[in-house]
């Protein structure tokens, strides 16, 4: 069983945002780049499985729509523990753009389970992976919360409202991993970065594809409202707030 | 033309959500000077799907397939396709939870139609198609071109609100073509809570984070919840150290909510935390901690022990509401 994991590379989540100064690009200047959070938690995964069942599990392959800039995400991905990786070496355009590259690259390689986060902590889209399966025609599980090979026998849940769902599918299919697929994030050993320096890392020409949409302008949301401090023996005073100012009680 | 709002059932009812979308469709369609089509997917009274027309549908399509009784993104994103072809649908409203994450990319990509997700407002102008959008979790907004004929846009939950606007309805069933192929994945077996207060659905959320001290002292944020018709919440650290289930995990990496009100006991507030919160309509914190980072983003602050202010406060609320 082949397993690849989709990979974004993100601004850290702790990023204070700020505007260039046109307001028509985000300042990325000094930011450190890491792995987008959900797509950290399902290689996580992938890689936990083949160390647990490595005669079911042959290879954990990251890939990713990128520019040369991107690297030392993708060498991450490797120090984590996948076994070699794609970059497709273009800046990523929209959802659509970013999974018809990664369609295009990958149609032709015999993976079983497609591993995408369920959405990026940057553009907060949502959508890749399931564009990817419908390109791609396979199909796609959302929510994913468990995923399990044992003996090969494909194991799989998605959260819905209030609860969750054993769900079977055919294979290939594309898994839209949440939270809980795998609950810390691997840290990369010091081995493990030793060795991501030697792993494959493949370069992809990008595929001749247009975006559907594109960013006009970018805004910072307003200042909130100073909050108003309550004394602690003057609890009364928040309920009233409450009930007569908020009116939310 | 038209635009097409998906309605989702649960359990053959619509919820305030159903309405906010048709109320939201509607508001386009008044830009665009064209009429709203609400579809539904699974087994619904008629009664039910009359509800539509209180906020403007005037046509209402229902889909009732057994097979369809279960969410699977291909055979859904495959009827809903047909009905916006068949519709000549401009735009699609979708929710922006599970179901619409799960499906709406699917539409996108059989219909080639650009993808908007988690618009915050109607669009700013139909002509470019300009939809403003929560990025960074809401850390900044874009204002987001739809180049192509057919849009999509998955709303935000309670960023528009209900919008009633009485419409004659005319519904419709519709009989889709579907292949096999189109129903790859099956559920094997559901597990879900009832009777409780869905933190989705949740008006207000009573959360608590490390500064609770330990699970055994969650009775009162119970005990609130309760009292206020509210859901039970946490921060990330409360859930991964199994003091609550993950599913209460509201932040970044955990669910995103928007209710009228959110009670964080005991949570600092990182940057992270916020960003599933942040859309509340009112933050109330209380922490020891006169610097927690959580006061800069709340409403209503109390610096003090969570132990000694809870008890206080349930009782002061039971006599607000005369109990």
């Amino acid at each position: 069983m082949k397993i690849l994991v989709c990979i974004s590379n993100v601004p850290d989540t702790t990023t204070k945002i700020r505007l260039a100064a046109d307001g028509q690009s985000i300042d990325l200047a000094g930011v450190q780049w890491i792995i987008n959070p959900w797509d950290e938690l399902a290689l996580s995964r992938a890689v936990e499985l083949k160390e647990k069942y490595p005669a079911v599990v042959e290879k954990v392959t990251v890939i990713n729509v990128g520019s040369k800039e991107t690297e030392p995400v993708v060498r991450k991905a490797l120090a984590i523990g996948a076994d070699d990786a794609i970059r497709i070496n273009t800046v990523p355009g929209d959802a659509y753009f970013v999974a018809g590259q990664l369609a295009a690259a990958i149609k032709d390689q015999a993976y079983d389970i497609i591993l995408c986060g369920i959405e990026s902590s940057d553009n907060n889209g949502c959508a890749v992976g399931a564009m990817l399966a419908e390109m791609l025609g396979i199909p796609s599980v959302s929510s994913v919360s468990f995923l399990d090979v044992a003996e090969g026998n494909i194991c799989l849940n998605r959260e819905i409202d209030g609860g969750y769902e054993k769900v079977q599918t055919s294979v290939p299919f594309v898994a839209i991993v949440q939270k809980g697929i795998a609950i810390e994030p691997k840290i990369a050993t010091v081995r493990g970065i030793m060795a991501a320096r030697t792993k494959p890392l493949q370069v992809f020409e990008p595929a001749g594809i247009d975006a559907l949409t594109e960013v006009a302008a970018y805004e910072l949301p307003e200042a909130k409202a100073k909050c108003k401090m309550i004394d602690a023996e003057n609890i009364g005073e928040l309920v009233d707030l409450l009930h007569n100012e908020a009116k939310v009680i | 033309m038209s635009v097409l709002v998906y309605i989702e059932n649960w359990d053959g009812k619509f919820k305030k959500l159903s309405f906010e979308l048709i109320s939201y469709a509607q508001g386009i369609a008044k830009q665009m000077n064209t009429a709203v089509v609400a579809l539904s997917i699974g087994n619904v009274a008629e009664e039910e799907l009359k509800k539509a027309a209180n906020y403007g549908a005037s046509k209402v399509i229902s889909v009732n397939d057994p097979g369809l009784n279960q969410l699977v993104n291909q055979a859904y994103a495959s009827v809903i396709s047909q009905v916006a072809v068949k519709e000549e649908a401009q735009v699609l409203v979708f929710a922006h939870n599970m179901a619409g994450k799960a499906v709406a990319p699917g539409v996108s990509v059989k219909l080639k139609a650009g993808l908007v997700s988690g618009a915050v407002a109607l669009p700013s102008s139909t002509e470019p198609f300009v939809v403003k959008k929560k990025i960074y979790t809401g850390k900044a907004f874009a204002y987001v071109t739809i180049k192509s004929p057919v849009k999509i846009i998955t709303l935000a939950q309670n960023s528009y609100g209900l919008a009633e606007n009485p419409a004659e309805v005319y519904i419709e069933s519709f009989t889709p073509q579907l292949a096999d192929h189109d129903f790859a994945t099956s559920v094997i077996e559901s597990n879900k809570q009832t009777g409780k207060i869905l933190l989705s659905d949740a008006e207000i959320v009573v959360s608590g984070g490390l500064g609770m001290k330990g699970p055994e002292f969650w009775g009162p944020i119970e005990e609130l919840a309760g009292l206020l018709g509210g859901a039970t919440a946490c921060s990330r650290p409360v859930a991964d150290q199994g003091w609550r289930p993950h599913y209460e995990h509201v932040g970044q990496t955990g669910k995103i909510i928007a209710p009228n009100v959110y009670f964080a006991f005991g949570i600092s507030g990182a940057i992270q935390h916020l960003g599933g919160v942040s859309s509340s309509k009112i933050i109330v914190a209380v922490n020891k901690d006169k610097d927690a980072p959580i006061f800069e983003s709340a409403n209503y602050g109390v610096v003090g022990d969570v132990a000694t202010v809870l008890p206080v406060l349930i009782n002061l609320i039971k006599e607000v509401k005369g109990q």
